[in-house]
């Protein structure tokens, strides 16, 4: 094994976990391995998306900073994120409730797999709709200030590529737009969002087809069919202890 | 790779494998490097290894594009090895799950062993 001092890049990293833990007991993420796009089941998909700020005077360093200072803010209504206590910092997990179609909700969260002054990167867990990870990123080009968002990912499982296939790939395009659009109002810019999708690998990987073992959609169905049962045992527990 | 220019070093230690030299930075300007070099190594070429001795910095989008040579790889039925590795990158592999499918070595002399 190669010994050299530490690299620049060392602090910016999450440190390896097997599982993840979620503070606040948010379902389908605690005891999840966090996943890449080579472990999930669909095609692989790059997606970018990405606006110019134009010749704003924002550095790359501050649209970031606002990123993940505001992160939640500029999601889409109806969606999600509970941002860690500690921000968005390597190593953090997040929960997320995404709204589904039928009114439902799907419970699951993300890793914070590297975190720095120009980037930031989440990585999914098991049971996400998707293996694989988003990068929000931030550069200057032609001599104007960047902010992307790049998708690398497989659906998890059978059931979610079908519904990828079904609008779930509009639904994630409306999405990124959407907060990518908020963040360039945040600085005061009314821009075009532009989408660029790449299809990685076409083949599926049945292999992974077991994935679905997990699927974060269906255990959030059963949890939210089971909350009468919950609230019922609650007020009965309550009404022995008193 | 500091200058986005300057090409991968490619070299074939022994018939039918290849080793791409990672150098200097992994970030998202790597892409056209990286494209090159795996051009260079060849299709005919059924073993690639990466050697990671030099590498300075690598941020998440590099990880990506690592991915994405993987994916290719597969596609041409070649398998990927690497070697040189520091603690903190292997870290980083066992984090990602590179190291799933990218096969690990100590040094190039074991992963040309591995790559038979």
């Amino acid at each position: 094994m190669s010994t050299q001092p530490d690299n620049r890049d060392a602090a910016a990293w999450a440190r390896p976990v097997d599982r993840l833990t979620a503070t606040d007991g948010h379902i389908n993420v605690t005891g999840r391995r966090p996943t890449a796009p080579m472990n999930g089941f669909g095609r692989m998909w790059q997606k970018t998306y990405r606006t110019s700020l134009g010749d704003a005077k924002i550095s790359p360093s501050e649209v970031i900073a606002a990123w993940k200072e505001h992160f939640p803010e500029f999601w889409p209504a109806g969606n999600r994120f509970f941002a860690p206590l500690a921000g968005i910092a390597p190593g953090e997990v997040a929960a997320l409730d995404l709204s589904m179609p039928g009114g439902l909700k799907l419970s699951t969260g993300v890793l914070v797999l590297f975190a720095d002054e120009e980037s930031f990167t989440l990585m999914t867990p098991e049971g996400h709709m998707f293996a694989g990870w988003i990068t929000f990123s931030s550069f200057v080009e032609d001599g104007e200030t960047c902010a992307q968002a790049q998708v690398l990912m497989r659906a998890s499982d059978p059931l979610y590529e079908l519904g990828m296939t079904l609008g779930g790939h509009r639904q994630e395009d409306a999405h990124w737009l959407h907060t990518i659009a908020s963040l360039a109002a945040h600085f005061g810019v009314s821009t075009q969002v532009s989408a660029q999708t790449i299809c990685v690998d076409r083949k599926r990987q049945w292999s992974r087809a077991g994935n679905v073992w997990h699927n974060a959609g269906i255990r959030s169905g059963i949890h939210m069919t089971g909350a009468p049962i919950r609230m019922l045992r609650r007020l009965t527990q309550r009404g022995r202890e008193a | 790779m500091t200058d986005i220019a300057t090409p991968l070093q490619v070299r074939a230690p022994s018939p039918g494998v290849t080793v791409i030299e990672i150098s200097g930075e992994v970030t998202r300007e790597s892409d056209a490097a990286l494209k090159d070099a795996y051009e260079r190594a060849g299709a005919g070429t059924r073993s690639i290894i990466l050697a990671f001795d030099d590498l300075d910095y690598m941020n998440s989008s590099g990880i990506g594009l690592l991915v994405t040579l993987l994916v290719r790889a597969q596609r041409n039925r070649q398998r990927i090895f690497a070697y040189g590795l520091t603690e903190h990158y292997r870290q980083i592999f066992e984090l990602t799950r590179l190291d799933e499918v990218i096969s690990i070595h100590e040094t190039e002399h074991a992963a040309i062993a591995a790559a038979g």
